[in-house]
C-alpha cells in the first residue's frame, strides 16, 4: 500500500515494466501542456500582483499530475475539477483566450464576471464548472458517472480533489456511492502535502490516502504524482477499469504545492523553505525533460522555442481580453433561472 | 375520475412522467422496494427496476449524485425522508444546484426536483415537523413548491419535473392521507408562479401554504360566523410566489393575515408581509398580521400549541377586523 509508482527512473528513462508507451507526438504534448500551465500561472500571478487580475491560485509543483490525469482521460469522459486545474481545461480545448478572460471577469469572460478567479468552465470539453467549496465536486461527479451507466454511455468522470478534500463529508459520501454503484469513476487526491497552512497529517491518520479505498470496497493506487507518465499510466489504467464495467479507483498522486495556495497566501508563515527545496528537486517539469531528453526528443533549442512560443501565445491571449470593458448589467440578471421570475428581477430602489 | 390523497396523487405524478419521459429517474432512502416510508414511490421499483434507487444513508450524497445526474442529462427526482434531515446535503443545494446555471454562464443546468415531507402535526419532535422553507426560499437559483391539495400535487408535481431549474417540493405530510380530491389520469400541470384562492371574501385575506391553507379555511368559516368574509390565498408556490394574486386581494379587503407553520422570525411571512407593505400599504385598514409557529425548536408534547391553529387564526382575523 505504501508503494509509490514510478515511470520515470533518475537517468530519464522509462521503467519499461510501468511505461504508458505514450507516443512521440504524446509524450511532446503532454510536456508541452505542463509548460503552458507553469507559464500560465507565473504570469498570472505576477498580473495579480501588478494588480491587474483581483486573485489567482497557482499549480506551481502539480502540473504532472493535473496535466497528465486529464491527458489519460478520454474527451467523451468528463472532468469535474476541484479549482487548480487549468491544465485539464487546456488539455480539454478551452481556448487559451478564454480562461484568461475568466481571470479578469470582463466581458469577454464566458461566465460575465460571475465568479472569482479561477472557477472557469468549458462545456464543449465536458469540464464542470466550479465551487471554492472544498469536495462538493466529488458527489456530482459519481452521479454523472451513474447517470452514464443508467444511459449506458462508454463514459467515465475524472474528479479532481487535494489531500484536504478527503477530510471532507463529500469524500465520503462520494466513495461511497461509487462503490456501492460501480460507478465509472476516477477519483484523483492531489495530495500536495498541504491544505493552506495545514499538513497532511492533520487530515488524516491514515499511513497513505490510496489506502481509504479498501473500505469503500475498491482499488487504491499510490503514484509519484511528479512524474507525469505514472499519473498517465495509474489514470489510463483506471479509466480503462471503469469503462469496463469494473467501477471506481482512487489514485493519490503524491506531490507538493511548492507555490502559495493562492494570491493571497503567503506559506513561509507556515512551512519550512528546506521542505519546499527539497521538493523542488523533484519538479515535475524537470522530471519529464529529463526522459525527453534521455529518448532524445529535446534539447535546449527546443526548450527555449517552446518557451517562447507560450510566452508569446499568452502575452497575445492577454492583449485580446484585457482591454473588454466589465460585463453589460444585464447579465447580473441571467442564468438565474431559465426564465427569471418576477420575485428575483428586483433590483433595489423603486420595486 | 379517480379520487386520490396527496401521498397517491404524488405516486401518479411520478409513475406517468417516468413513462412520458426515460430520463427521469429516482433516488432516495427506503424509496424502492419498501415504496418510501410514506409509500410515495410505492410499486415504481417494479416498473422500473433500473430507474428507482435505494441509495446509502446519506442525504448530501442523494443530493449530490443526483445534481450529478442532472448535469449528465437526466431529471432525478431524489426524495429526502424529512424535511429535517436534509442540512447535510444543504451546501449541495444552495452552491451546487442553486449556483450551476449562473456560475457557468448557462453552459450547465441541474432540472431536479427534491421530494420531501414538511411539516408538523404528526408527533414527530424537533426531527420529523420543521417547515424550513425559508432557508430555500433565501436562495436565488432555487424553486419553492408547496402543494396543498391532491389535484395541485399532481399538477404542481408534474410542472416541477419539466421545470429546466431545481425545484424543492414540499409535501405536507400531515395531510398526505387526510383528504381524497379528484384526480385526473394522464397529463394535468398545474404552472409554478400561480396561487389558488380558495375562499373569496371581501373583509380580510388570508395567505397561506400546504396544511396552513386548511387551518385558514376553517377560521374563515368561523369568521364567517361573526360576518366577516376572509379571501383564503393558497400561494401554491413560495419561489416565485404570485405577487399579483396577493396584492389583488389586499386591494380588495385591505386587511391582511398570513399564516404559517415556520418559526415566525425570519419566515417566509416575512417576506409576503414586507412585499405587501412596499407595494399596497395604502389599501391597508388594519397593520398586517402574522400567525406562525413560535421562535423555539418544534416541540414534541406541546405541538399543537406551537402550531398556528384555526384559534389563533381567527383570533389574528378578529383583531384585525378591530383595529
Amino acid at each position: 500500500m505504501g508503494d509509490l509508482l514510478r515511470v520515470i527512473r533518475d537517468d530519464g528513462h522509462a521503467d519499461p515494466t510501468a511505461d504508458p508507451k505514450l507516443s512521440k507526438d504524446e509524450v511532446l504534448a503532454l510536456y508541452r501542456f505542463m509548460v503552458l500551465e507553469r507559464t500560465l500561472d507565473n504570469r498570472m500571478l505576477s498580473l495579480q500582483r501588478q494588480g491587474r487580475i483581483g486573485f489567482y491560485g497557482p499549480s506551481l509543483g502539480q502540473e504532472a499530475a493535473i496535466v497528465g490525469a486529464a491527458f489519460a482521460m478520454e474527451p467523451r469522459d468528463w472532468i469535474f475539477p476541484q479549482y487548480r486545474e487549468p491544465g485539464a481545461a487546456l488539455v480539454r480545448g478551452m481556448p487559451l483566450k478564454e480562461l484568461i478572460a475568466q481571470f479578469f471577469g470582463n466581458a469577454l469572460d464566458p461566465i460575465h464576471g460571475r465568479q472569482m478567479p479561477c472557477h472557469y468552465v468549458y462545456r464543449a470539453g465536458n469540464f464542470m464548472s466550479i465551487s471554492s467549496v472544498v469536495g462538493s465536486q466529488i458527489p456530482l461527479a459519481v452521479g454523472a458517472a451513474w447517470a452514464a451507466t443508467i444511459r449506458k454511455d462508454p463514459v467515465a468522470s475524472l474528479v479532481y480533489f487535494g489531500d484536504g478534500g478527503t477530510s471532507t463529508a463529500d469524500f465520503h459520501t462520494g466513495m461511497n456511492f461509487a462503490g456501492v454503484f460501480k460507478a465509472p469513476v476516477v477519483f484523483l487526491c492531489n495530495n500536495n502535502q498541504w491544505a493552506i497552512s495545514v499538513p497532511v497529517r492533520r487530515q488524516t491518520a491514515s499511513e497513505t490516502i490510496a489506502q481509504k479505498a479498501v473500505a469503500y470496497g475498491f482499488d487504491g493506487v499510490r503514484v509519484d504524482g511528479m512524474d507525469a507518465l505514472a499519473v498517465v499510466a495509474a489514470v489510463r489504467e483506471a479509466q480503462r477499469k471503469a469503462h469496463a464495467g469494473g467501477g471506481p479507483t482512487l489514485v493519490e498522486a503524491v506531490t507538493y504545492r511548492l507555490g502559495p495556495h493562492s494570491s493571497s497566501d503567503d506559506p513561509t508563515r507556515y512551512r519550512d523553505d528546506k521542505e519546499v527545496e527539497a521538493w523542488r528537486r523533484h519538479d515535475p517539469i524537470d522530471v519529464l525533460r529529463t526522459h525527453l531528453s534521455a529518448k532524445g526528443l529535446w534539447d535546449a533549442e527546443a526548450e527555449k522555442q517552446l518557451a517562447q512560443q507560450l510566452d508569446d501565445a499568452i502575452t497575445e491571449a492577454v492583449h485580446a481580453v484585457e482591454a473588454a470593458p466589465p460585463p453589460s448589467l444585464e447579465l447580473l440578471f441571467t442564468d438565474v433561472y431559465a426564465e427569471m421570475p418576477w420575485l428575483r428581477r428586483l433590483r433595489g430602489g423603486r420595486s | 375520475m379517480p379520487q386520490m390523497n396527496i401521498v397517491q396523487a404524488v405516486n401518479n405524478a411520478l409513475r406517468e412522467e417516468m413513462r412520458r419521459d426515460d430520463r427521469v429517474v429516482i433516488l432516495g432512502e427506503d424509496v424502492g422496494r419498501n415504496g418510501g416510508v410514506f409509500r410515495c414511490t410505492e410499486g415504481l421499483i417494479d416498473e422500473f427496476p433500473d430507474r428507482v434507487f435505494d441509495t446509502p444513508l446519506a442525504e448530501g450524497g442523494i443530493i449530490g449524485t443526483a445534481i450529478g445526474m442532472a448535469l449528465y442529462g437526466l431529471r432525478p427526482v431524489p426524495e429526502i425522508q424529512f424535511l429535517d434531515f436534509i442540512y447535510s446535503a444543504f451546501d449541495q443545494i444552495v452552491s451546487e444546484a442553486a449556483k450551476m446555471r449562473y456560475r457557468s454562464g448557462g453552459q450547465y443546468t441541474v432540472p431536479m426536483v427534491i421530494r420531501t415531507p414538511y411539516g408538523g402535526g404528526i408527533k414527530g419532535g424537533h426531527y420529523h415537523s420543521q417547515s424550513t422553507e425559508a432557508y430555500f426560499c433565501h436562495t436565488p437559483g432555487l424553486k419553492v413548491v408547496v402543494p396543498s391539495t391532491p389535484y395541485d400535487t399532481k399538477g404542481l408535481l408534474t410542472s416541477a419535473i419539466r421545470d429546466p431549474d431545481p425545484v424543492m417540493f414540499l409535501e405536507p405530510k400531515k395531510i398526505y392521507r387526510a383528504f381524497r380530491d379528484e384526480v385526473p389520469e394522464g397529463d394535468l400541470t398545474v404552472p409554478l408562479g400561480k396561487a389558488a384562492v380558495r375562499r373569496e371574501g371581501k373583509d380580510v385575506s388570508l395567505f397561506a401554504w400546504g396544511y396552513m391553507t386548511h387551518v385558514c379555511l376553517e377560521a374563515a368559516k368561523r369568521a364567517a360566523e361573526k360576518g366577516w368574509e376572509c379571501d383564503v390565498v393558497d400561494l401554491r408556490t413560495l419561489v416565485p410566489f404570485d405577487i399579483d394574486a396577493v396584492l389583488d386581494s389586499v386591494k380588495k379587503t385591505g386587511r391582511a393575515v398570513v399564516v404559517y407553520e415556520a418559526a415566525k422570525t425570519g419566515g417566509f411571512g416575512a417576506e409576503i408581509s414586507a412585499q405587501i407593505a412596499e407595494r399596497a400599504i395604502e389599501y391597508l385598514r388594519s397593520p398586517i398580521l402574522r400567525v406562525a409557529g413560535f421562535d423555539t425548536p418544534f416541540p414534541y408534547t406541546l405541538e399543537d400549541v406551537y402550531m398556528p391553529n384555526a384559534d389563533r387564526v381567527f383570533a389574528a382575523i378578529q383583531k384585525a377586523m378591530s383595529f
